[in-house]
């Protein structure tokens, strides 16, 4: 006899996985909340009064439009360099065996399995070795050094669903490698890189730790975030940024699923 | 003959662009290092440049006279690691990370192992994202979340009073070591946050290993006997180990070396991130900070040797 397999789950089960989902969403939902509240100097809850003021007091704040404009640069360009570089490290990787390919994913990984703060402190030390003073530049030296990875995850399982014949076939019908690799080679990896591309920078728009240690006296929106949170001074101010964070994180988020969802391996898998 | 040849084989590719193809289709292994190499470059020199710059510093010493790095061979820098106040950091931070992780499996098996094998169609797209969307959204809002969550004046007090628990709550923070003032100055918070933003690393290993045991296979289980806490602990605990071992990776290391969390939520004592960041910033002693941070790179080769002899990494 066959047993049911649309057997539904256990009771316990159901209310474990759901209270365990619903303690990953409530904090967030809390922010919401909390950038409507009239209330100025403490974390009181629950609000005293609700209001629309502190989102146009946000954004009459010079100082929070630049961070949020450094940001935005820096994590344009760290995603537009770690696109290439993870691009051709993919490729490399899957289309060709070699001696050294295991020891290629792992240096590819490394800059994200390893404290932030390591890397962080590695990379200052570089950058006073060499007298480099802190930058635009020196910021986007480090976030590309971690975004690589999430380029390289997206394309790697791309690139093993292409089958090679296609490539081969290109080539004997008279195709140059530059024409095979516009026609043939990026339609098919085109979603993944985009995928790949909001992860990064997504990766990179949040990115503190690394930063701290890079950016010198400069400011990004993370940077700003924590001598908030270090010093709170602008409370309200701070609920509405935290909730615009919240809003422009997520987007990328659901464009990288929605463009990666019919696949074998889905972005983001690892961070 | 050699005319037969001659018209057999296509002429080579014309034009600049022509020739470099077939130049690379002879030679794969040139265009292979052409596509290395700048990554290659980047990473290496970069970023492991720079790690070994790092590793290079904790073998100098720092001169107590001057505060000037001492540049001689020494490891009387690896030996301040061992006076008490540092290595009660060390064992701080160690503690909270097992700690950390084995929370972090308790709390995600549930929602890996509904998603795995319950939740089918739209509930298996719910499952994804749920997990997803707090994985990717912001470090720092999630922090400033429980910043507002464990205030004293904040939500937790008041479900506390409103279930009229308070005396509850108040025990807890007079309890030595994991109490304190408050919540959010106290070990209990540090350890919920950290909780909190590391525990989706955990879910997703766990799921990817739970999806390939066959439903069959409890269902034996079940036939033969088993109750469901046997079921558990010999076969689905078992099987779904080398995604937990996976998921630990996460959890260990971003517990070991993270510096905000306790810095923002937290008693007073510091943690290894925090000792790497006073040593290096204020105190100026690069050396020492150097020593630090070998200790979570250590602990992390040590870790992930024994994962992988676990087979952890088939499961990432």
């Amino acid at each position: 006899m066959r047993s049911d397999r649309n057997a539904s789950a256990p009771l316990g089960l159901k209310v474990a996985a759901g209270l365990g989902l619903a303690f990953l969403h409530l904090p967030i939902l809390l922010i919401f909340l909390y950038a409507f509240t009239t209330e100025e100097k403490s974390y009181q809850f629950p609000p005293p009064g609700y209001t629309l003021q502190w989102f146009s007091v946000a954004w009459n704040r010079p100082d929070v439009w630049e961070a949020m404009g450094l940001s935005v640069r820096v994590a344009s360009i760290s995603t537009a360099v770690a696109l290439v570089l993870g691009t051709l490290c993919a490729a490399a990787v899957s289309r060709t065996k070699f001696f050294g390919r295991e020891t290629i994913s792992l240096l590819v990984i490394l800059p994200i399995a390893l404290p932030g703060i390591i890397t962080g402190i590695a990379l200052r030390s570089a950058f006073s070795f060499v007298e480099m003073p802190f930058s635009f530049w020196t910021i986007v030296l480090g976030h590309a050094t971690f975004c690589v990875v999430v380029i390289y995850n997206n394309a790697v399982a791309r690139f093993r669903r292409i089958s090679g014949s296609l490539i081969e076939a290109s080539m004997d019908l008279g195709a140059d490698s530059f024409q095979t690799f516009r026609y043939i080679i990026l339609p098919n990896i085109g979603t993944a890189l985009l995928a790949g591309g909001m992860l990064a920078f997504a990766l990179s728009f949040d990115e503190v730790i690394v930063t701290t240690f890079t950016a010198g006296q400069q400011s990004t929106l993370p940077i700003w975030m924590l001598e908030e949170l270090v010093r709170p001074r602008q409370r309200p101010v701070t609920n509405v940024v935290a909730m615009i964070v919240v809003l422009v994180t997520f987007l990328p988020i659901l464009g990288a699923y929605y463009l990666t969802r019919d696949g074998d391996q889905v972005a983001g898998g690892g961070k | 003959m050699s005319t037969v040849t001659d018209t057999s084989i296509l002429a080579g590719r014309q034009g600049p662009s022509g020739r470099l193809s077939d130049f690379f289709w002879r030679n794969p292994k040139i265009l292979l290092l052409l596509m290395l190499t700048p990554p290659l470059l980047w990473l290496g020199i970069i970023y492991l440049g720079s790690l070994f710059a790092l590793l290079l510093q904790s073998f100098f010493s720092i001169d107590d006279f001057s505060g000037l790095i001492n540049y001689e061979f020494t490891l009387a820098t690896y030996r301040q690691l061992l006076i008490p106040s540092n290595f009660d950091i060390i064992l701080r931070t160690v503690v909270m990370a097992v700690l950390v992780t084995l929370a972090s499996a308790v709390i995600a098996f549930p929602i890996a192992y509904y998603a795995a094998r319950y939740a089918k169609g739209k509930w298996k797209v719910v499952f994804y994202l749920g997990v997803m969307l707090p994985l990717w959204s912001s470090y720092l809002v999630k922090i400033y979340a429980w910043k507002l969550i464990l205030a004293k004046e904040g939500i937790l007090t008041w479900l506390f009073a409103k279930l009229h628990l308070l005396w509850l709550l108040d025990a807890w923070l007079s309890l030595p070591v994991v109490g304190g003032s408050s919540l959010s100055i106290s070990y209990t918070g540090t350890f919920i946050v950290f909780i909190y933003v590391w525990m989706p690393f955990m879910i997703l290993p766990i799921q990817a290993s739970l999806e390939r045991v066959p439903g069959n296979l409890i269902e034996a289980s079940a036939d033969l006997g088993g109750t469901p806490a046997q079921t558990f602990r010999f076969v689905l605990f078992p099987l779904a180990l080398p995604g937990i071992i996976a998921g630990s990776i996460f959890t260990f290391s971003l517990t070991l070396g993270d510096y905000i969390i306790p810095q923002i939520i937290g008693s007073s004592r510091l943690f290894i991130g925090q000792a790497v960041y006073a040593q290096q910033g204020t105190a100026g002693n690069i050396p020492l900070a150097a020593a630090f941070s070998v200790v979570p790179i250590v602990i992390m080769g040590l870790y992930l040797w024994m994962a992988k002899r676990q087979g952890a990494f088939d499961a990432l």
